[in-house]
C-alpha cells in the first residue's frame, strides 16, 4: 500500500464515496417501509405502562401489583411496555464469493447483501435498536451515527474464498441477522448456530444466490473456479453436471432451513435478479418476529 | 501436373493429402479446450464426477469441416491453375516460332491477336526466348529475335487482304531450316489447302499449339443480277446456330456523299452455312452502288466491291431504213438487239428523242447523213462521254459521208462505194479476221474461224488511219476504227450489224466485242478468255478490314490474271479499271465456299480468349477460411461460448450483410425519378460522351448555383434499355459514326417526344453546312432524326420565350456561335400582342431544340469545376461561355415551365378583368 498522502487521499475519496450511494440506496430503501405507530406492543421492560394480567402460574410474588390487586379478588400483574432497545447482530459474509454476477445487469452478491443489511439496520435504528456487527469491530449501539459507522465496516472485503459466520461478541438474547450465500463448507454455520441458540440469541440466515448459481446454464467442456481461484473443478460435459448441482443445492438450502428449525431461527433465500424492496420487507418482519413468529 | 483441366505449381505438396487421416485422428482424440469460468457455487460441486469421460468429443461433422479447410489449405498452396496455358513439361528453352495466318479472316480479332501475341511474346520475354514471326500471307525467313525486338514491331504487323495460298504454305514450310523450336499458330480458322503439310513440317521441330478464335466467320458473296435483282448470298463458317445478319449496300448519293443506298436482312437457319437475299433496287440506284458489306463484320471477306458488274448500260438503237416486214433477220437492229439485251437497257426512239435521256451508247446502224441539228446534238453528246457506235452498210457505203474530208461523227474517211470478195461476182474469198494487236481494245480475243467477211466499207489511207484502226482483216484493210472526240469516242464497224456484209454478228465474238467497248457488260466478273491480253490498272485496294484505300502506284494488273489468279500480294482485293470498264476483284469470289478448318486429331488447339489461365489457389484459400470461421463459430457453440458471442456474431454478420455493394452504373429508375437529372443520349463514342456528361455537369451545377432548379448528377441514356420518362431534357451530341437506333427505340423516342420531352441535337460543328448534307454531323443529323416525329421548325424567332425564360438573350452560343438555332415553328396565324413587344406564341414547348454550337463542350467542367474546354478568347471567350451557360439556364427553364414567360404577355387583359 503506497504511502504517498496523494495516493492516500484518493484512495480515501474514492472509499469514501462509496458509502452515501450505499447509504442513499439503503435509505431509500428504508424509506419505503413505513413501521406504522412505534413501540413494541408488547409486555417487556420499559416505562410506559402496558396492561394488567392476571397471577399466573410461575409469576413471583413480588410481581403482583397490589395497588391493583386490592381492588378485587384476583392478583394482577403489572405489565409495562417492552421498551428496553434490543440489540441487532449482523453479519455480513465479505468473502470472495460473494463478489459475483453473472450477468452486468445484475449486482454482484455482496452489493446486494451490503444494501439489505445495511437498510434493515437504518429500519433498526430508527425503531430505537441497537445495530452492530459481530466480533469486536462495532458493537452495538444507537443513533444515526450507527449507519455511517454501519456502512462504512459493511464495505470491507475479505480476502478467502468463501466466509464463516462470526459468532465472537454476540450478546445473549440479542437478534442477529447473517447474509452469505452459504455455498461454503456448512459446519461452521451450523457451529454459529448452535453458539448462537446456547446464548438464546435467534435471528434470520438470509441466502443471497445469483441466478446463474440457481440455474447453472453451463455446457461444454469447462473448468470452474472459485472467486479467489482457490477452488476448481473441471468437467468435460457441464451441462450432465447441472442435476447433480442443482440436486445439492436444494440439499444445502434444506441443510440451513432445517438447522434454522432446530435453532429458532429463520431461513430465507434471495436472488440478485429478485427485487431488493421485498427482500428488505421480509428481512425486517423476519428480524421483528425473530423465532416466535414461526 | 494436370488433373483433368487442372494443373498444380507445385503438386508435391499434395502429398499433405495423405496427413488428413492422422489430422482426423488426433482432432477425434482431443477434445476441445476448456472454459475457465468463474462460479462460487464450485464448492458444491467438488467432488463431482463426469458420467462419461468421451462423449463429449468433438463430433464428426465439426471435424469433417477441419479437414475441408485443412484439405482447401494444402490444394490451395499446390497452386491449381484451370486450364493451365501449358503443362510444367512444355516448358522449355527452345526459341519459340510464332505463325500468323494473317489473312483477311484474322482480320475479324485481329486486335485480340495482336493482344495475344503481345502476352506471348511477354511471356517469351520472361523466358528469353528467341523468338520469330512467321506471317503465312507474306512469308519472310523467319529470323529469330529477342521478344523485345518483336514487341516493338507488333503495331506494324497487320493482316493482309488475302489467304495464304498452298503455294506460299509450301514456301514457309521451306524456310523452316533446322533448329528445333515450339510453334504457336494463330490461325484464322479456314480451311485450305497446304496446312496439313506445313503443320507436319512444323512438328518436326517441336512441338506445335494452334490458337484459334471461336468466332465464327461471316463472308459476303458477290452480287449477281438475276431477273433484274441483286442476289446476294452471305457465307458463313459455324453452321451450329440460327443467325440474322444485314448486308448494307453502299453506294454514292446524287450528291456524291457516301452512304448506305440499301439494307437487305439475311437470315442463315440453323445448320445451314449459306444465306441467300434478293435486293431489288431501280436501276439508277443500282447504277450508283459501290460495295455491299456485312453490317458488323471488320474484315475484307465480308465486303463484296462492285464494279461495273451490276451496272446496266442504256443503249440506244437507231437504225438508218426501215424494217421491212416479215424479213426479221435482216434487220439491222436484230443481232444487236440479241446481243445487248440481257445486259443493256435498250432505247428505241428517234435520236432527238432519246438523246435528252442522256443514254451511255447510241448505236448508229447504216445511218449515213444526220441533219444538222442531230449532228450537233449528237457531237454535244459524244464530246460529254457518249460512245457513239456506228455500222457501215449499203446506205453508208453508197452516201458520201466522209468522203472527201473525214466527218466528225466519223472515225476515218471512207472510199466510195466499198469492196466486196468472195461473192459470186468477184474474185478472192471471204477475210477471215487478223489477230487484234496489242494495242487493240479487243486484244486477246479468240478468233472463231468461221467469221468470214464478204463485204465492208473501205477506210481512206490517211496518216492517222493507222492508230485509229482496232480490227482489221488478214489482208490488212480495217475492220473496226475508233476516234476519241473529247471525254467520248466514235467507233465505226465497217460492216453491217447483221449478217449481210459479214457472220461477225453471227458469232461470240461480236457480244465480246461489244463487252470489250463497254456497250454491255457481263454480270459478274469476266472470265479470263475475256480479259486474255487486256492490262488493268488498279483504282482502288481493299485491305484486311474491309477498308479501301487509293491504290496509288501499284502496278497494273494482266486481264487473265484477274480473272483467274489467287488473290496476293501482287493482286489485291479491289477496283481494277482500264479505259472504259471497271472491275472489282473481291476476297470472296461467286464460287468460294468457306470451311471451318479441320485439324488433325491430336492436335493442341487452344481459344484466343484472354485469361482462359485462372489460378484456383486464391478461392481454396478462401474457402479454407471460410470454413475456418464456420470452424471456429461451431467450436463456440459446441462449448457454449456461442451465446455470450451471439452479439458480437450479430455485429459481423451485420457488417458483412452491409457491405458496400458494388455500385450501379446506372441508377435505378426509382433514384431518376427523385430528382430532376439532365441526361444526354449516349453515341458510344467515349470521349463524345464524357464531354456530355462534363457539360451537362457544369450546366447542372450552374442550375444549382443561379437558380431554383437543383438537379442531381447527369447520367447519360441509353436509347435502347433505359427509360426516357424521367428526363425532362436530353442531350443529343451528334458524331458521324454513332449508331442508328433501333425501331423499339425511335418508338420510345417519339413517345418522349409527344409526352413534353425535349431533345436538343448539336451536330458540334458550328452549323457549316446548314443542316445539309455537306457536313458529316448533318448528314448523320439527318439520318438519325428521319424517323423523329417533329414538327416544322425555324431559327429561334427574336421573341420566342427562349431569349427570355431567365435571362434575356438574343444569341445561344456555345462553343461556336452566331449560329441560327432551330425550334419548332410559331403557328401562322400567331399574332402581335398589343403593347407587348412579342407574339402571342405557340402553347408548349418545343420537342427539339437543333443546333451546331457545341453547348456541351462550352459547359463542360472538371470533377473541380474548372472549365475544360477553352472558348473564344480571353475575355470576349469567357463572356461567350456565360452565355452559353444563360442558354442552358434558359432552355432548362423552358423546358421546366413552358411558356409561362410568354403568359405575362396575358398580364394586363387579367388585371383589366380584376377592375382595375
Amino acid at each position: 500500500m503506497s504511502a504517498a498522502p496523494a495516493s492516500l487521499r484518493a484512495r480515501a475519496e474514492s472509499e469514501a464515496a462509496r458509502f452515501p450511494p450505499l447509504l442513499a440506496r439503503a435509505e431509500r430503501l428504508a424509506g419505503s417501509v413505513i413501521l406504522g405507530e412505534h413501540g413494541r406492543r408488547r409486555a417487556g421492560l420499559g416505562d410506559d405502562f402496558w396492561q394488567y394480567r392476571p397471577l399466573q402460574e410461575g409469576d413471583q410474588r413480588r410481581m403482583i401489583d397490589w395497588r391493583r390487586s386490592a381492588r378485587s379478588d384476583a392478583q394482577f400483574v403489572r405489565e409495562r411496555e417492552w421498551q428496553i432497545a434490543q440489540s441487532v447482530m449482523l453479519w455480513v459474509d465479505s468473502a470472495a464469493s460473494m463478489r459475483f454476477a453473472s450477468a452486468p445487469d445484475l449486482p454482484e452478491k455482496a452489493d446486494r447483501a451490503a444494501l439489505l443489511a445495511l437498510a434493515a439496520s437504518v429500519l433498526l435504528l430508527r425503531g430505537g435498536e441497537r445495530v452492530g456487527l459481530t466480533g469486536a469491530a462495532l458493537p452495538p449501539r444507537r443513533g444515526e451515527a450507527q449507519i455511517l459507522r454501519l456502512a462504512r465496516s459493511l464495505g470491507d472485503a475479505a480476502a478467502e474464498d468463501y466466509g464463516a459466520p462470526e459468532t465472537r461478541g454476540m450478546l445473549p438474547h440479542s437478534r442477529a441477522l447473517f447474509v452469505s450465500d452459504f455455498l461454503g463448507d456448512p459446519e461452521p454455520v451450523r457451529a454459529a448456530l448452535t453458539k448462537a441458540a446456547d446464548r438464546g440469541v435467534q435471528g434470520v440466515l438470509y441466502q443471497v444466490l445469483d441466478p446463474a448459481e440457481e440455474a447453472f446454464p453451463y455446457r461444454g467442456r469447462a473448468i470452474f473456479e472459485s472467486i479467489g481461484g482457490t477452488l476448481a473443478h473441471e468437467t468435460l460435459k457441464a451441462a450432465d453436471l447441472r442435476d447433480r448441482y442443482l440436486d445439492r443445492l436444494a440439499r444445502r438450502k434444506a441443510e440451513l432451513a432445517a438447522l434454522c428449525d432446530a435453532t429458532g431461527w429463520r431461513y430465507g433465500c434471495h436472488h440478485t435478479s429478485e427485487s431488493a424492496q421485498s427482500a428488505l420487507l421480509w428481512l425486517f418482519g423476519a428480524i421483528e418476529g425473530g423465532g416466535r413468529a414461526r | 501436373m494436370m488433373i483433368g483441366p487442372i494443373g498444380f505449381a507445385a503438386p508435391w505438396l499434395l502429398v499433405a493429402l495423405a496427413a488428413l487421416p492422422i489430422l482426423w485422428l488426433l482432432l477425434r482424440a482431443v477434445p476441445p479446450a476448456p472454459v475457465r469460468r468463474r462460479f462460487p457455487g464450485v464448492a458444491l460441486l467438488l467432488g463431482l464426477r463426469d458420467e462419461d469421460s468421451v462423449t463429449d468429443r468433438t463430433p464428426w461433422w465439426l471435424l469433417l469441416l477441419r479437414m475441408l479447410a485443412v484439405a482447401a489449405v494444402i490444394i490451395g498452396f499446390a497452386g491449381p491453375v484451370l486450364n493451365p496455358e501449358r503443362d510444367a513439361g512444355a516448358r522449355n528453352a527452345d526459341p519459340l516460332l510464332v505463325v500468323m495466318d494473317a489473312s483477311w479472316a484474322s482480320a475479324r480479332d485481329w486486335p485480340a491477336q495482336r493482344e495475344f501475341l503481345d502476352a506471348m511474346l511477354a511471356e517469351a520475354g520472361r523466358e528469353s526466348r528467341a523468338v520469330a514471326v512467321l506471317r503465312l500471307s507474306d512469308p519472310e525467313t523467319p529470323v529469330f529475335r529477342s521478344a523485345a525486338t518483336w514487341r516493338g514491331r507488333l503495331p506494324g504487323l497487320a493482316p493482309a487482304a488475302w489467304e495464304p495460298s498452298p503455294q506460299t504454305m509450301q514456301d514457309a514450310a521451306g524456310m523452316l531450316g533446322d533448329a528445333p523450336f515450339e510453334t504457336r499458330w494463330l490461325s484464322d480458322g479456314l480451311a485450305r489447302e497446304g496446312r496439313g503439310a506445313l503443320l507436319d513440317a512444323l512438328e518436326t521441330h517441336g512441338p506445335v499449339t494452334i490458337i484459334e478464335s471461336a468466332k465464327p466467320i461471316l463472308a459476303l458473296a458477290p452480287a449477281m443480277l438475276e431477273d433484274g435483282a441483286l442476289a446476294l448470298t452471305a457465307l458463313r463458317t459455324d453452321a451450329a446456330l440460327a443467325r440474322d445478319v444485314t448486308i448494307l449496300a453502299h453506294g454514292r448519293d446524287p450528291s456524291g456523299a457516301p452512304r448506305v443506298l440499301a439494307q437487305l436482312p439475311l437470315s442463315f437457319t440453323a445448320g445451314e452455312t449459306t444465306a441467300a437475299g434478293a435486293l431489288t433496287l431501280p436501276a439508277e440506284l443500282r447504277a450508283r452502288l459501290t460495295r455491299f458489306e456485312i453490317a458488323g463484320q471488320d474484315h475484307a471477306g465480308a465486303v463484296s466491291l462492285t464494279g461495273d458488274g451490276l451496272k446496266r448500260r442504256e443503249v440506244a438503237l437507231i437504225a438508218g431504213r426501215e424494217d421491212r416486214e416479215g424479213l426479221e433477220l435482216l434487220s439491222p437492229l436484230h443481232y444487236l438487239n440479241r446481243a445487248l439485251a440481257p445486259s443493256a437497257d435498250l432505247l428505241d426512239g428517234a435520236l432527238m428523242d432519246v438523246l435528252p435521256a442522256a443514254p451511255d451508247v447510241i448505236v448508229l446502224a447504216d445511218v449515213a447523213t444526220l441533219a444538222g441539228a442531230e449532228q450537233a446534238a449528237l457531237l454535244d453528246w459524244v464530246e460529254g462521254g457518249g460512245a457513239l457506235l456506228r455500222f457501215a452498210g449499203p446506205r453508208l457505203a453508197a452516201s458520201d459521208v466522209s468522203r472527201a474530208e473525214e466527218a466528225p461523227l466519223m472515225p476515218v474517211r471512207l472510199r466510195a462505194g466499198g469492196r466486196t470478195v468472195g461473192g459470186a461476182m468477184s474474185w478472192g474469198s471471204p477475210k477471215a479476221l487478223a489477230p487484234f494487236p496489242e494495242d487493240s481494245p479487243f486484244h486477246g480475243l479468240p478468233i472463231p474461224d468461221d467469221v468470214k467477211v464478204s463485204a465492208q466499207v473501205m477506210a481512206q489511207p490517211d496518216p492517222d488511219l493507222a492508230q485509229r484502226v482496232i480490227a482489221q482483216l488478214e489482208d490488212g484493210t480495217p475492220l473496226v476504227t475508233r476516234k476519241r472526240i473529247g471525254a467520248g469516242q466514235v467507233v465505226l464497224f465497217h460492216v453491217t450489224a447483221n449478217a449481210e456484209w459479214s457472220t461477225l454478228p453471227l458469232s461470240g465474238l461480236f457480244v465480246q466485242m461489244l463487252e470489250r467497248l463497254a456497250i454491255s457488260s457481263g454480270a459478274g466478273l469476266p472470265g479470263a478468255e475475256d480479259l486474255a491480253g487486256t492490262t488493268w490498272s488498279p483504282v482502288q485496294v481493299m485491305d484486311a478490314f474491309g477498308a479501301l484505300e487509293d491504290a496509288g502506284a501499284l502496278p497494273g494488273v494482266a486481264g487473265a490474271d484477274l480473272a483467274d489468279a489467287a488473290l496476293g500480294p501482287d493482286l489485291r482485293p479491289g477496283v481494277y479499271e482500264d479505259e472504259d470498264r471497271r472491275i472489282a476483284r473481291n476476297v470472296i469470289g461467286s464460287d468460294d465456299a468457306i470451311a471451318p478448318v479441320a485439324w488433325p486429331a491430336g492436335t493442341r488447339i487452344s481459344g484466343l480468349a484472354p485469361g482462359t489461365e485462372r489460378p484456383l489457389g486464391g478461392w481454396l484459400l478462401a474457402l479454407a477460411l471460410v470454413l475456418l470461421a464456420a470452424d471456429v463459430l461451431a467450436s463456440l457453440g459446441l462449448s457454449g461460448r456461442l451465446w455470450p458471442a451471439r452479439a458480437g456474431a450479430a455485429l459481423i454478420l451485420a457488417a458483412a450483410l452491409t457491405l458496400p455493394q458494388p455500385g450501379a452504373a446506372q441508377e435505378s429508375p426509382e433514384a431518376l425519378a427523385d430528382e430532376l437529372t439532365l441526361a444526354h443520349v449516349i453515341t458510344g463514342d467515349a470521349q463524345l460522351d464524357d464531354m456530355a456528361k462534363a457539360g451537362l455537369r457544369g450546366l447542372t451545377q450552374t442550375l444549382f448555383f443561379r437558380t431554383s432548379v437543383e438537379p442531381a448528377e447527369p447520367v447519360g441514356v441509353n436509347l435502347e434499355t433505359d427509360e426516357l420518362a424521367f428526363f425532362p431534357l436530353l442531350y443529343w451530341p451528334i458524331s458521324p459514326d454513332q449508331p442508328t437506333p433501333s425501331a423499339e427505340a425511335y418508338v420510345k423516342l417519339n413517345r418522349y417526344l409527344r409526352t413534353g420531352g425535349m431533345i436538343l441535337f448539336d451536330t458540334r460543328d458550328a452549323d457549316v453546312a446548314g443542316f445539309g448534307a455537306a457536313s458529316p454531323n448533318g448528314a448523320r443529323l439527318q439520318r438519325l432524326a428521319a424517323p423523329l416525329d417533329i414538327p416544322p421548325l425555324e431559327p429561334v424567332p427574336r421573341d420566342h420565350v427562349l431569349t427570355r425564360a431567365f435571362y434575356l438573350l438574343q444569341d445561344f452560343p456555345g462553343r461556336y456561335a452566331g449560329q441560327p438555332v432551330w425550334v419548332e415553328a410559331a403557328p401562322p396565324d400567331a399574332e402581335q400582342v398589343e403593347g407587348m413587344p412579342f407574339r402571342n406564341l405557340n402553347d408548349g414547348v418545343t420537342p427539339v431544340v437543333i443546333g451546331g454550337n457545341d453547348w456541351a463542350a462550352a459547359w463542360a467542367v472538371d470533377r473541380r469545376g474548372a472549365p475544360m474546354f477553352p472558348v473564344g478568347r480571353g475575355n470576349a471567350g469567357e463572356r461567350q461561355r456565360e452565355l452559353a451557360y444563360r442558354f442552358g439556364v434558359n432552355l432548362v427553364m423552358h423546358v421546366l415551365t413552358g411558356n409561362y414567360k410568354s403568359d405575362q404577355v396575358h398580364v394586363p387583359a387579367l388585371l383589366d378583368r380584376l377592375g382595375q
